[in-house]
């Protein structure tokens, strides 16, 4: 046993250490944010001032957290279901290194006012470059391991952890093309409502490809597992794939109704906004009708609870995207706290959700385990997050519907009815709330930290010898 | 040029539906149905979990 060849788990531990780690540090930022947007004394100094710390908290949940647990998983699940160990462990390492160096350079320079503006694509060309490395080396990392493959057939999660890789290259080099000014600074290589559109072409894929397609792959790997049941059904899962390729790339210019962008193109983005529901939903359905006929497992495994919840989530805010991309209800909707409620129930609900119990799952068997220190504290942690999800969206649909109706109100000879400082006074009461489930989250995470610890406190780092595959069925 | 920029668009969209027409005619044909019913077990049937401390290889207290 000893000469065996081993799983490359050193790098799957790594990234899955940092995910809470980082989920810990991004969701306390997004706590201090909303207190500050109660407590607006509390922006004290310019480089911990809402401005400053909102982008800093988007990059630190979306690719910090997100991103770690993107790395873990899809490192994991390539070499369990190739039968083989990651191809190239040397670039792995750069890439759990260099991931963890952006993440870094992200936390001094955003504080320090260092960006590019862009949305979710604040951080400046040094770093872009250094995105751009790392990001190739975790496609030779991960299609090389796919090549040597033991395996004749590609599981389909890895389809999905593929397509993201792909498509999040593609995104990046397109939407941060740039002219440095100087070392901090450079402008966007397009300008006006170009610049605008190739935004939010890449705005809105990057939460097709990063925050879904990816998520997806985590999806049916771990729900599969967990139930110990087959997917559904494979054949829906092939559908759904190539559905979303085909349908995500054109959903854009939702995010610019009513704006310069040409009314044929806002049209185009709505039509397929709607057209993703069936793939969505088929995915939904897809992940959970795998419980089919083990329902009961949900009442006694919590890691279980994390899965499925996130794929009801996943229904839910896959319904209320599209819906939000309808003109009319854009009008009503866009610029308030509804797209903040929206977005946080896709990325509470679902992105961290289906991450929390994919790493629930990973860390035991990271250490030689069969299961995590405690198996009630994964459960409180649960019902602690839902709480939080729920006061947290509840309170955004609430505000921003109000908002949206404040905001088109007119007198009779056609004046505004409400100032906009009265909306602000008006929503005081929902963002105290949003920031008691903010803050209700970030106590679940820091829950799993302490289950983490004493999961793995004492225990000596395990690699599992690399499994032949079973004999072939056809 | 801009008429031949403007067909090529149209051409490449109705090929993009064409192959995705395809892909779906394929995974429901009865020939695709071994290949998927093996692929689905592929997770299930790699037993990850350490099933004795003797197995555990590089594992030396705990």
């Amino acid at each position: 046993m000893q000469s065996q060849a081993t799983y490359n788990y050193k790098v799957v531990r790594q990234f899955a250490i940092m995910t809470v780690v980082w989920g810990i540090v991004g969701m306390l930022v997004g706590v201090i944010v909303a207190a500050q947007l109660v407590w607006p004394e509390l922006n004290v100094l310019e480089f911990l001032s809402f401005g400053r710390l909102r982008p800093l908290h988007t990059n630190a949940v979306i690719f910090a957290f997100g991103g770690c647990a993107l790395f873990a998983t899809s490192f994991y699940v390539v070499q369990r279901t190739c039968h083989t160990k990651l191809f190239a462990p040397g670039l792995a390492a750069f890439v759990f290194w260099g991931w963890q160096l952006v993440i870094v350079l992200a936390a001094l320079t955003l504080p320090l006012g260092i960006t590019t503006g862009k949305e979710y694509a604040e951080l400046e060309w040094p770093i872009d470059i250094l995105i751009t490395v790392i990001w190739v080396a975790y496609a030779i990392v991960f299609f090389g391991t796919i090549a040597v493959r033991k395996v004749s057939h590609i599981y389909v999660a890895n389809w999905f952890y593929g397509a993201f890789i792909i498509a999040v290259a593609l995104l990046h080099i397109f939407n941060s093309a740039e002219w440095p000014v100087s070392l901090l600074k450079s402008y966007s290589a397009y300008a006006g409502v170009q610049d605008a559109m190739v935004q939010w072409w890449y705005g809105h894929n990057a939460v097709g490809f990063f925050l879904t397609a990816a998520f997806l792959g985590m999806m049916y790997y771990f729900v599969p597992k967990q139930a110990d049941r087959p997917i559904f059904s494979y054949r829906l899962s092939v559908v759904h794939f190539w559905a979303l390729i085909f349908t995500y790339m054109w959903a854009g210019p939702h995010h610019l109704h009513y704006t310069a962008l040409p009314d044929w193109a806002q049209s185009v983005g709505m039509l397929f906004s709607l057209i993703l529901l069936a793939p969505s939903w088929g995915g939904m359905i897809n992940g959970i009708m795998t419980l089919s006929g083990a329902w009961h497992k949900l009442r006694t495994d919590p890691i279980l609870k994390f899965l499925i919840t996130s794929l009801s989530f996943y229904g839910m805010s896959t319904f209320e995207g599209p819906m939000m991309s309808v003109k009319s209800v854009n009008a009503l909707s866009h610029y308030t706290d509804w797209t903040i409620g929206h977005v946080h129930s896709g990325a509470l609900g679902w992105v961290a959700f289906i991450a929390i119990g994919s790493i629930y799952f990973l860390l035991p068997r990271l250490y030689g385990k069969t299961e995590m220190y405690s198996t009630k504290l994964i459960n409180t942690h649960f019902w602690i997050a839902t709480v939080g999800i729920v006061l947290y969206i509840a309170s955004m649909w609430i505000s921003g519907v109000m908002q949206g109706l404040m905001w088109r109100a007119t007198n009779a000879d056609g004046t505004l009815t409400y100032s906009f400082a009265e909306g602000v006074k008006a929503s005081y009461p929902f963002w105290t709330i949003r920031f008691v489930g903010g803050t209700l989250f970030l106590v679940g995470m820091l829950i799993m930290f302490y289950n983490m610890i004493k999961t793995i406190a004492g225990e000596k780092a395990y690699n599992a010898p690399v499994v032949a595959p079973a004999a072939a069925h056809a | 040029m801009e008429d031949l920029v403007n067909n090529l668009r149209s051409i490449i969209t109705v090929i993009g539906l064409l192959c995705f027409l395809g892909i779906c005619y394929w995974a429901f044909s009865k020939h695709a149905r071994a290949g998927f019913d093996e692929a689905a077990q592929l997770p299930l049937t790699d037993d990850d979990l350490p099933a004795s401390p003797a197995e555990k290889e590089g594992k030396t207290n705990g």
